[in-house]
């Protein structure tokens, strides 16, 4: 199975990549954007052909190494 | 005092600490960190500055789960004394030895300075060299040392004492351009519960030789070898 993890800054925590991006993108006259988040994107693959188990193994990937929990979200896509 | 320092690949201040250590009268060794144990008799434990595992992930995530910091969590649960520097703040808290997280600095830069720093507490294993609201004049680099923690979390480390050393101007006031990383409260450095972790960002060991610009930081480490 293939998964994708998406690991994003919770609402609130500063970031002052995404501001940087905003101004680079702003200074390229893409002006009609606003509230850029820079993230972090895992693609991966699972051995197991048990979605369940699958979802449990990659939440103790994510909960153990992938995210920072204080600052950082994460969801899981199994495709 | 017997002090044992992690060396994991990308770590670069090593050297400094364990000369800064052994100049106090510390008896040093140096610990791979694939190795699961520390020497017996290990009073301290040193996760030096550096750029471990290259940084990659997010600071500190990939050393902070290596197999010496099993044996430093070990350590630390028993009551031995933790000291992480930089680098080494930024591996405790991501190996859940101290709260909160070393963010991104909030101008975005690298910086690399010296820097005032205001001592907090000096009831500790520590920073008993040291006076009360002393202020001391260290050096900072580092790119992510913006510290950040939840409200709940900052408002117990404030409440218990836990805050180790501020940035600070000459004088001793906490100012925000004294606060460069713009970490919450100016906090600088911070124990654990017990007292027996500190993590800070700034590098005491940088200064504890006349010939380089400075000794402030020597009472930190006369401070554990007393």
């Amino acid at each position: 199975m293939k998964a994708r993890i998406v690991v994003t800054l919770k609402s609130g925590v500063l970031d002052p990549q995404g501001k940087a991006i905003e101004a680079a993108l702003k200074s390229l006259s893409i002006d009609d954007v606003s509230g850029v988040r820079q993230g972090k994107v895992f693609d991966l693959e699972i051995a197991s052909e048990n979605r369940e188990q699958a979802e449990a193994t990659l939440k103790a990937a994510c909960e153990k190494l992938l995210a920072n929990t204080v600052v950082e979200n994460y969801t899981i896509e199994i495709a | 005092m017997r002090a044992a320092v992690v060396v994991f690949p990308g770590s670069n201040r090593d050297g400094d600490v364990a000369r800064a250590l052994t100049r106090s009268g510390a008896d040093v060794v140096k610990v791979w960190h694939a190795e699961t144990e520390l020497p017996a008799g290990t009073d301290l434990a040193v996760v030096p500055g550096g750029f471990s595992y290259g940084d990659y992930l997010r600071c500190g995530a990939i050393a902070g789960r290596a197999a010496a910091m099993d044996a430093v969590r070990a350590h630390a649960a028993r009551g031995g004394l933790v000291l992480g520097i930089c680098n080494g703040f930024q591996i405790l808290c991501e190996s859940g030895l101290l709260p909160g997280v070393l963010m991104r600095n909030v101008q975005r830069r690298f910086i690399c300075h010296r820097q005032f720093l205001r001592v907090e507490q000096t009831d500790t294993r520590f920073a008993s060299a040291y006076r009360k609201g002393q202020v001391i004049d260290v050096c900072v680099a580092h790119g992510e040392g913006n510290y950040f923690a939840d409200a709940d979390t900052l408002a117990r480390l404030e409440g218990e004492g836990r805050v180790a050393f501020r940035y600070c101007d000459a004088a001793g006031t906490l100012t925000e351009d004294a606060n460069r990383n713009g970490s919450l409260n100016s906090i600088a450095g911070i124990y654990s519960e017990q007292r027996n972790v500190l993590g800070m960002m700034p590098h005491p060991e940088n200064f504890v030789d006349d010939l380089v610009g400075g000794t402030d930081g020597r009472g930190l480490f006369d401070s554990l070898a007393a």
